[in-house]
């Protein structure tokens, strides 16, 4: 197993750059995601560590050694692909074994390794069998099983699990979990799917626009995100997000938001007041309760997700997710009122980027006040 | 209606079968046709009685057999070259963006352009001097040569209907790029090396302005060389040349045959990519 | 010299044979094609240019010379050839257009699964697999009143009075190999239109149905469109292919009677072949590459206006 170490790595395509200088290091035994939106570059990024795609400029080094000037073939690495790119022509059994093969492998050896790999795998009874004659998930399994034989530095991921279906995908997720922690390899895993990224990784290399936006582990990105990217990107449903400026009231500072309306941060920050910033919430930590009196909140969508309800909901004018367990509220039409406990608010200034708030004791809750 | 309609649809595709195969059917009824009949039952549709006398008379009193030899070798080793290299350029149009890789395409589709009669003087002065006149290797030569455009695109449409995962796979199992080509994208274009090849041994098979140019002698004539001769100096004995002729159209059919359902695949490929 | 890099990037330079590999692997693969295509076709094609303002003859030893424009103000003067001018439209034009025709009809006839198809597919597909040379003579004979049905078909039929061969008849000769172009011909459209049909997405008709659309609506708004690239590319290809071909009319008339099916193409032959002198024939080949080119581009063109309205 190996640690891989990537040095401002640079891609551009004639003039146009995909990947703006990412360093990353991974360590040995690692499961790291990379994920962002499509043609973010996480692709580009896990095929240069294949050595499929040349490196326009920074180093990239398995185990210590420099590779940007090595073959795929010679950089002792597993990929498995989104599409599986099982070999049509060869068995199950030819497929595992092709790198043993190549590699001249004792032939007693080849067959050891592959009936163990099949063996873990469940493949036993496709192993005489063309890939056509499997289903998606047997070939996905066998994929798989391809990348385990070879017990190689590390194993590369590239949306391994997109064409399998959502119950097979999270059997496979759960799989892949579990082989990671029997073999500890060094992974590098790409998706889109924020919930692999979460469920998966140990650390998240959130990824948008060629450039690497947060590295973390899944918690951090969700409790800290670093940028607005983040924010967005990880937890669904998406976080609220409420443009407004900097004010304060008796030094402690407020967002006033483009409706008027101001929602206290319960602690000064030291912002400018006018400063634009963007204050956000996640929907399932928006607190509610259902009021007889005409006040602020009126429901307008209701989407039940059978573990919980996303509420669509306008508040003082401004478009609000809430997730909630609470199905007394499944009524459109009902009234609520609409609480947001300061510990889990975000403030984000007007780069984008994360300001830190300072944890308060206790839970204060701050409501939108008209002003 | 929809029966009605069904009905005229098979029998346009009829009306087609009909005009595509009656030539052909008339060449061996004629070929059949022993010369006593032949003026006497014209436009018969199959002679009272048939022989096989032409095809005996032509395979034991004429240079035919050569001609046949010659045509199958010309024909055969144009076919297997031209599918060999033109694999390989297909395959690097098909996955390397290059430099100069738009020229290569230009000077391909040139060839494709001008009149082929247009080289025939020059090609004699520059085959002349290298002894390749006369010669069948010259003949393959030429042939592979002309060839070769149509045949990289045909095989180029086929590399670009095999998924690039699979090499890049087999390069990250430890294959070199050639060892890639060689054992896993090769063996999967097989129908398009066969389609290659049945539409390069037809071509080659049919070809004649070069071959009437650059051969002159019986040795090396190939067969529409020699048919043509054959036909200018006894043009009064059909049945001898058409048996002359089912025997030229039977080796050229066959390869058809075996490869035309290839032929609709790969430029299906070619479309759905484009 | 120094060895440190400036910058805060140190970019370890590839090694020289490396890049060089890496360069050279397309080139590689290419290599014989290239070398075949340029040594048997480009140079030739050079020479062949330069022959036009030579004087070369095969037999005769003492000629090379160069001669300037002389082939090109004999042409200017040569009736024979503009004859072949008038008969390489007509020839080029009605070839093309019944091929192109009969090809589609065929095409859309193929389009329909039924059973059967594939032997019916295969066994309409075959004229295209007949060698050229045997397809000319093949035709020439049915038109012969000796052996072929043909005349006297046509006299039953009342369009000809007496069985004569229409090869022979100076009016009609250029039918002749019209039709057996048309007949080996077909195949090639029908299975490039036939491929192309086939990689129409199933859905759009479904869809232009539930929409209300008639079959020949679904026709000209969706199978033509798509059709459309396909068909501009295919004309144009064979429209020089079949200027070019000369093979059907050297074996079925040799250009008589009284040149009235002489194209240029069979034109260049018979002066390189029968006369042997190479410099005529290659400036005559000179202006009917001019000449195609120019029409080449001139599809271009409206195609790309075409795009560009879009």
């Amino acid at each position: 197993m190996a640690s891989i170490e990537m040095r401002d790595i640079v891609k551009t395509y004639g003039d146009h750059p995909v990947l703006h200088g990412v360093d990353l290091s991974i360590q040995d035994g690692e499961f790291i995601v990379l994920v962002g939106p499509s043609g973010c570059g996480k692709s580009t990024l896990l095929r240069m560590i294949a050595g499929l795609e040349s490196i326009s400029s920074g180093t990239m080094s398995i185990d210590g050694r420099e590779v940007n000037d090595l073959k795929p073939k010679d950089r002792d690495i597993a990929m498995v692909f989104q599409s599986y790119a099982l070999y049509p022509h060869m068995t199950v059994a030819d497929n595992m074994s092709y790198s043993l093969r190549l590699r001249r492998t004792p032939k007693e050896k080849i067959a050891a390794a592959v009936a163990a790999a099949s063996a873990k795998l469940g493949l036993d009874p496709f192993l005489g069998r063309r890939p056509k004659a499997l289903s998606g998930g047997q070939r996905q399994r066998v994929a798989m099983g391809r990348a385990i034989v070879r017990q190689p530095k590390a194993f590369l991921f590239d949306e391994p699990l997109s064409n399998l279906d959502a119950r097979l995908r999270e059997q496979m997720r759960a799989e892949i979990k579990r082989m990671h922690a029997e073999f500890g390899a060094t992974s590098v895993y790409v998706t889109h799917d924020q919930i692999e990224a979460m469920t998966l990784a140990s650390r998240i290399v959130a990824m948008n626009a060629g450039s690497v936006q947060q590295i973390g582990a899944p918690l951090e990105l969700y409790d800290r995100p670093a940028n607005l990217f983040v924010a967005g990107f990880i937890g669904s449903p998406g976080m609220n997000m409420l443009e407004g400026t900097m004010a304060s009231d008796n030094g402690t500072s407020l967002v006033r938001l483009t409706n008027g309306t101001t929602i206290s941060l319960g602690q000064a920050v030291d912002l400018p007041e006018g400063t634009s910033v963007t204050l956000g919430i996640r929907p399932e930590h928006v607190t509610i309760r259902p009021v007889t009196g005409g006040v602020a909140a009126s429901v307008e969508l209701i989407e039940p997700t059978g573990l919980g309800i996303i509420l669509h909901l306008t508040v003082h004018g401004l478009p609000f997710k809430i997730f909630t367990s609470d199905r007394a509220l499944l009524a459109p039409g009902t009234d609520l009122t609409v609480g947001f406990p300061t510990e889990r608010l975000h403030l984000f200034g007007p780069d984008g980027q994360r300001i830190a708030l300072v944890p308060l004791e206790g839970s204060v809750v701050s409501s939108l006040t008209a002003s | 209606m929809s029966i009605l309609l069904t009905i005229a649809h098979r029998l346009a595709i009829l009306a087609y079968v009909v005009f595509a195969l009656f030539p052909l059917y008339w060449l061996l009824k004629v070929s059949v046709t022993p010369n006593d009949l032949l003026y006497s039952e014209g436009v018969r549709m199959w002679p009272s009685h048939a022989t096989l006398e032409h095809y005996r008379y032509v395979l034991e009193n004429s240079a035919f057999p050569i001609f046949f030899r010659n045509s199958l070798i010309v024909a055969g080793s144009t076919a297997l070259v031209v599918t060999l290299i033109s694999s390989l350029s297909g395959y690097a149009l098909s996955r390397f963006t290059f430099r100069g890789k738009y020229a290569v395409v230009a000077l391909m589709l040139i060839t494709q352009m001008f009149p082929l009669v247009m080289l025939v003087a020059p090609i004699f002065k520059m085959l002349s001097p290298l002894g390749l006149t006369n010669s069948l290797m010259g003949l393959i030569i030429v042939y592979t040569a002309f060839n070769v455009p149509f045949a990289t695109f045909l095989m180029q449409s086929f590399f670009d209907g095999i998924p690039r995962d699979l090499e890049d796979s087999a390069m990250i199992d430890g294959a070199s790029r050639f060892t890639a080509f060689r054992q896993i994208i090769l063996p999967l274009t097989l129908p398009g090396i066969a389609a290659t090849l049945g539409f390069v041994f037809t071509a080659a098979w049919s070809e004649l302005l070069f071959a009437l140019m650059l051969i002159s002698g019986n040795d090396s004539a190939t067969f529409p060389v020699g048919l043509l001769t054959f036909v200018s100096k006894f043009s009064v004995d059909f049945g001898q040349m058409m048996a002359a002729g089912v025997m030229a159209l039977v080796p050229a059919c066959l390869f058809f045959l075996l490869i035309q359902r290839y032929l609709v695949q790969g430029l299906t490929a070619g479309a759905v990519k484009g | 010299m120094t060895l440190s890099t400036t910058g805060s990037r140190p970019r370890p330079l590839k090694p020289f044979a490396r890049r060089l590999a890496d360069a050279a692997e397309p080139w590689l693969y290419t290599a014989p094609v290239l070398v075949l295509i340029i040594a048997v076709m480009l140079v030739p094609l050079i020479l062949g240019l330069s022959y036009a303002f030579r004087d070369i003859q095969l037999l005769n030893p003492f000629s090379g010379g160069f001669v300037g424009l002389d082939h090109f103000r004999e042409l200017s003067q040569d009736t024979a050839f503009y004859r072949a001018l008038r008969n390489t439209l007509w020839w080029t034009g009605a070839s093309v257009f019944l091929q192109f025709f009969f090809g589609l009809i065929l095409a859309l006839l193929l389009d329909k699964p039924f059973a059967g198809r594939g032997l019916a597919q295969a066994l309409v597909f075959l004229p295209w697999a007949v060698p050229t040379f045997l397809a000319g003579l093949n035709w020439a004979w049915m038109f012969n009143p000796v052996i072929g049905p043909l005349p006297h078909w046509m006299v039953s039929l009342g369009i000809m009075s007496a069985p004569n061969n229409i090869l022979a008849d100076p009016h009609l000769a250029m039918w002749g190999p019209i039709i057996a172009n048309v007949w080996w011909g077909i195949p090639f459209f029908a299975i490039t239109l036939l491929a192309a049909l086939q990689a129409i997405p199933r859905d759009l008709y479904e869809a232009a149905a539930i929409d209300g659309a008639n079959p020949l609506q679904r026709f000209t708004s969706i199978t033509l469109p798509f059709l459309a690239p396909t068909i501009a590319i295919t004309v144009l290809l064979r429209t020089v292919w079949i200027a070019n071909f000369a093979d059907l009319i050297i074996v079925m008339t040799n250009g008589g009677p009284a040149d009235r099916t002489q194209i240029v193409a069979s034109y260049i032959f018979t002066q390189a072949f029968k006369r042997l002198d190479f410099g005529y024939a290659s400036a005559i080949a000179l202006v009917l590459l001019v000449l195609l080119l120019a029409y080449s581009m001139v599809i271009v063109v409206i195609r790309q206006r075409l795009i560009e309205k879009d």
